[in-house]
């Protein structure tokens, strides 16, 4: 039972993961000219969402309109399919690796409760920050960091460096 | 002759079918590395797991070795390569948001679908919270269009604002990334133990 409990927590070594994350980014950057992203579907999901309940809402905001076409969905866009093969890799991986299950996970010191709302506060701040970065760790830290954009450093050394600033303030939820 | 899709040796229309697959890649990479788990994300900043540091910097290190040497061999051409824009700004304020956020939700996007697939429910929530800023930002858009599209440099890579050499810069950059992967093995056997 112990060594079956220990094994769902067996993951990859993290060099050899991040040696196929690197290949992969260089595929990406070959076949397509441009880089891995994560922010970006969930910003096409909101556009979708904007433009059916509140189609002429969503044509007057100057942000939305700029990902609305007469042509095509807001969701027709090659970062919701990458997301859509994310989830589905994930899930595969989860699978596998035994991992899958229903839960929420937090330190024992915190309630469920609270790392639910600490979660939608997290979410919120990453995808207001993702919108006026242009992007968020994948698109703008490390594909830009791929093909060393200025603006990738700055983005990555700026996420990383305030994480480390506040990480004291928010010790309780983790350590 | 690289990128492929855009100088037409394989046609649009197998864009989003490639889309999917580096997906499924992207997605098994980071839940196979343990991207999936908050408290493994998080260790990062509290010394007790660097997997975060581990992935980022090598996937960094190979990616641009990897790209510029396409580009000297001649397979990819690096001037056609999008170059993530730098609005000096932005990148500051938004990275800074997106810092806080870090810490406080245990999540990035990409992490959070992750977690999301294998039935966190804490991803999911981070997820709304995601949609939810996106949309907060795009209804106070005029509020944060300054930001947004001020302070505009250019597609910049490091060259043109540093000066240097890819070549140089990529061979420090390694070297401070395999300083960083001992350093953090040290501060790891320091740091109290937290099991997850």
């Amino acid at each position: 039972m112990n060594t079956e409990h220990q094994n769902r927590h067996v993951y990859w070594n993290p060099y050899f993961g991040g040696f196929l994350l690197g290949l992969l980014i260089i595929f990406t950057f070959y076949m397509t000219g441009r880089g891995l992203g994560a922010s970006g579907a969930m910003k096409s999901s909101v556009v979708a969402i904007v433009d059916k309940v509140a189609p002429t809402h969503a044509e007057n905001n100057a942000y939305y309109s700029k990902y609305i076409d007469e042509d095509k969905s807001p969701l027709n866009t090659w970062l919701v399919f990458e997301a859509i093969g994310v989830l589905l890799g994930a899930f595969i991986s989860g699978s596998l690796g035994g991992r899958i299950k229903l839960k929420v996970e937090h330190s024992p010191k915190i309630t469920s409760r609270r790392r639910l709302w600490f979660a939608l506060g997290g979410g919120v701040l990453f995808g207001l920050g993702a919108q006026i970065a242009r992007g968020c760790t994948s698109g703008a830290a490390l594909s830009g960091m791929a093909v060393l954009s200025t603006g990738g450093f700055i983005t990555m050394m700026a996420i990383f460096g305030t994480g480390y600033v506040v990480a004291y303030f928010f010790r309780k939820n983790w350590i | 002759m690289g990128p492929l899709i855009p100088n037409g040796f394989i046609p649009d229309e197998w864009n989003n079918i490639i889309a999917i697959i580096i997906g499924l890649a992207f997605g098994y990479i980071l839940e196979a590395s343990g991207f999936s788990s908050s408290r493994k994300l998080a260790g990062v900043f509290y010394g007790y797991d660097f997997v975060v540091l581990k992935v980022f910097f090598t996937a960094a290190v190979i990616a641009v070795i990897g790209i510029f040497y396409l580009d000297y061999l001649g397979y990819l051409d690096f001037n056609q390569l999008y170059i993530h824009p730098t609005y000096l700004w932005g990148a500051i304020i938004g990275g800074i948001i997106m810092g806080v956020g870090f810490v406080t939700g245990g999540f990035c996007p990409g992490t959070s679908v992750c977690g999301a697939a294998i039935g966190k429910i804490d991803a999911m929530v981070f997820i709304l919270g995601i949609l939810i800023g996106v949309f907060v930002f795009s209804e106070l858009y005029t509020l944060f269009e300054p930001i947004y599209d001020g302070y505009f440099l250019g597609n910049q890579t490091l060259m043109d604002s540093l000066g240097v050499s890819p070549y140089w810069f990529i061979f420090i950059f390694t070297i401070i990334a395999l300083v960083a992967f001992f350093v953090v093995d040290q501060i790891r056997k320091k740091v109290k133990k937290v099991f997850y």
